[in-house]
């Protein structure tokens, strides 16, 4: 019991895809296209029962310029931060950045942790921040 | 308002992001616009567009919120959180820390560091958010403003 799916807006679901599962190691839960609507989720393997949508603002869910806004909010960073726990920050940061992915931020230790930032393709931020003990 | 170009909003977001994390550093409009890939002439423009502020009052929130929180969370000279934010002078810095938040550095230490603060569970990006100033006039008009309230108060 708990919660099963949270989405994120992404720009290109192809270029989510590949972020997802092969730059963070996510994945593939469900990808299921119907017409021009695709469902597709992933999944950390460390929590296989909770998947993580990757959706395209889109008609006729949104109106045109309701999904033209939300695609700019993403673009933009405007989302919410979304936070990624991992055992160690720095070698996630090595391992994560030699496969491409867009840092905004180095590993910095602070308050008992370290945590780095980075951002999906979309522009949607993350906060990497190390488990504690 | 006509919808904006993603493609140029992402990038214009790189250099919102290489703002935040080195606020300290100088940030001209050529080194902003390189890194969004758009030409000198366009980039004050479209970065207000995309983010509601200019750029260099953008990155003077971020110099302050962080002049902030080192002020609450540490006990550095003030001069020397001055020119790690990015200040040339600690006249500058206090002039400008004084306009924008309406107390002194040392004025804001005193009372941070008075008060108890139970921050450790949450992110830093919300903390630091919490103590970034909401610029949204420029200083020089925040300035007269005050001047011209001041003015007002005495001729009645």
């Amino acid at each position: 019991m708990g919660i099963g799916v949270i989405g994120l807006y992404v720009h290109d679901q192809d270029e989510a895809l590949d972020f997802y599962v092969n730059k963070l190691g996510f994945t593939v839960k469900t990808d299921a296209k119907n017409g021009s609507y695709r469902w597709l989720t992933v999944s950390h393997p460390d929590q296989p029962n909770f998947e993580l949508g990757l959706f395209l603002p889109q008609e006729p869910v949104l109106d045109a310029a309701t999904a033209q806004t939300m695609r700019e909010m993403v673009a933009k960073g405007a989302m919410p931060p979304l936070v990624l726990s991992v055992k160690d920050c720095r070698a996630a940061y090595d391992a994560m950045r030699a496969r491409g992915v867009e840092f905004t931020q180095e590993p910095i230790e602070r308050f008992g942790s370290v945590d780095a930032n980075f951002r999906d393709p979309s522009g949607n931020g993350w906060k990497m921040i190390q488990a504690r003990g | 308002m006509p919808s904006q170009d993603l493609a140029l909003l992402r990038r214009l977001l790189r250099a919102k992001d290489r703002m935040d994390a080195a606020s300290e550093e100088e940030w001209p409009v050529e080194r902003l616009a390189s890194v969004s890939g758009v030409s000198e002439a366009h980039f004050a423009r479209s970065f207000k567009d995309a983010f509601g502020i200019p750029p260099h009052r953008y990155l003077l929130t971020r110099r302050i919120e962080r002049a902030k929180a080192l002020l609450r969370d540490t006990d550095q000279p003030i001069i020397d959180i001055a020119f790690q934010t990015g200040w040339q002078s600690l006249g500058s810095f206090g002039r400008v820390f004084k306009d924008i938040t309406g107390e002194s550095p040392s004025e804001l230490r005193s009372r941070e560091q008075g008060a108890a603060h139970q921050l450790d569970h949450v992110p830093h990006c919300f903390i630091s958010a919490a103590y970034r100033p909401d610029l949204k006039t420029a200083v020089s008009e925040k300035r007269r403003q005050e001047a011209a309230d001041k003015n007002d108060a005495e001729e009645t």
